[in-house]
């Protein structure tokens, strides 16, 4: 090996390092809901403390369980998204491919001032 | 001529066997679409061994093949993507002789990751994408550099053998 493939190895290193620590850092916020997107179109919103199962069209199930998000069905055949580690924290996605379906925890949206301040 | 037609059928056989014997691989849990990309094996061979042009059509051929027998139209359009990407790639890398065949090899197998990546980001047409960012560059470095160092060792045992 060559002195540049060390130089590279490295180089990809460091940038997955920085995306973790990224990562971590928005992580760091709240997580409250799961926001759902179908071909890009936002699909719901739905709260993360409550357990429940979502029917997201009749493709994907999703279900939310002791504040973790993990696809329960998918009709796709590779069932990628079925097999993936349950997501729990803000920013973190579970994307079922083939059916354009993104799921994705976001922090609780922020009340608007307005409506405090009157 | 003949000769090369005669390899090219050698080596698109043996890039379907590694596609299909990676079909029988279980996926990691926990992160889709990690793959260790042994038919890249292949690609990294001919490309040293032959030319780009042969590796190039070699690439294609096998993705177009492998897709329509062991998966969808959606995993050939990511392949693709990612294998002409990652193609370009290590044809450059391999000419500007910046990088042992080891070095190019961890470039490909991470252009492979960074071209399905773009696409399933404009397909989906979402940034969420980039939570995969991480594992996947550091999951197309070990592939690579696993390719690269069987590959490695295998040009030194086809030294003899002259392809074209």
């Amino acid at each position: 090996m060559k002195r540049n493939d060390w130089f590279l190895i490295t180089g990809i290193v460091i940038i997955s390092i920085l995306f973790f620590v990224m990562h971590y850092i928005s992580g760091q916020k709240g997580a409250g809901e799961v926001t759902v997107f179908v071909d890009g179109k936002m699909y719901g919103r739905y709260l993360l403390g409550k357990e429940q199962e979502i029917a997201i069209n009749d493709t994907n199930v999703l279900r939310i369980e002791n504040g973790t998000v993990t696809m329960a069905q998918a009709s796709c055949p590779d069932q990628l998204c079925v097999h993936q580690k349950a997501i729990s924290r803000n920013r973190e996605s579970i994307i079922c491919l083939p059916n354009q379906v993104v799921v994705e925890v976001t922090a609780t949206e922020e009340k608007t001032y307005d409506a405090m301040t009157n | 001529m003949k000769k090369r037609t005669a390899w090219f059928g050698v080596f698109t056989a043996l890039a379907l066997i590694f596609s299909y014997v990676e079909t029988l691989v279980p996926v990691i849990v926990g992160i889709p679409g990690i793959k260790l990309g042994l038919a890249n094996l292949v690609i990294v061979i001919v490309l040293y061994k032959m030319d780009v042009k042969t590796a190039a059509l070699l690439s294609v051929v096998r993705v177009l093949l492998a897709g329509f027998l062991f998966g969808n139209l959606f995993s050939i359009l990511y392949s693709l993507s990612g294998g002409v990407f990652s193609l370009f790639v290590m044809a450059f890398l391999r000419r500007t002789n910046w990088f042992s065949l080891i070095g190019v090899s961890i470039a490909g197998g991470v252009c492979h990751n960074i071209g399905q990546l773009v696409v399933a980001a404009i397909v989906v047409e979402t940034f969420s994408v980039t939570y995969y960012i991480p594992y996947l560059l550091l999951a197309g470095m070990v592939t690579g550099m696993a390719i690269g160092f069987t590959a490695d060792k295998m040009l030194e045992h086809l030294k003899t053998i002259k392809l074209v």
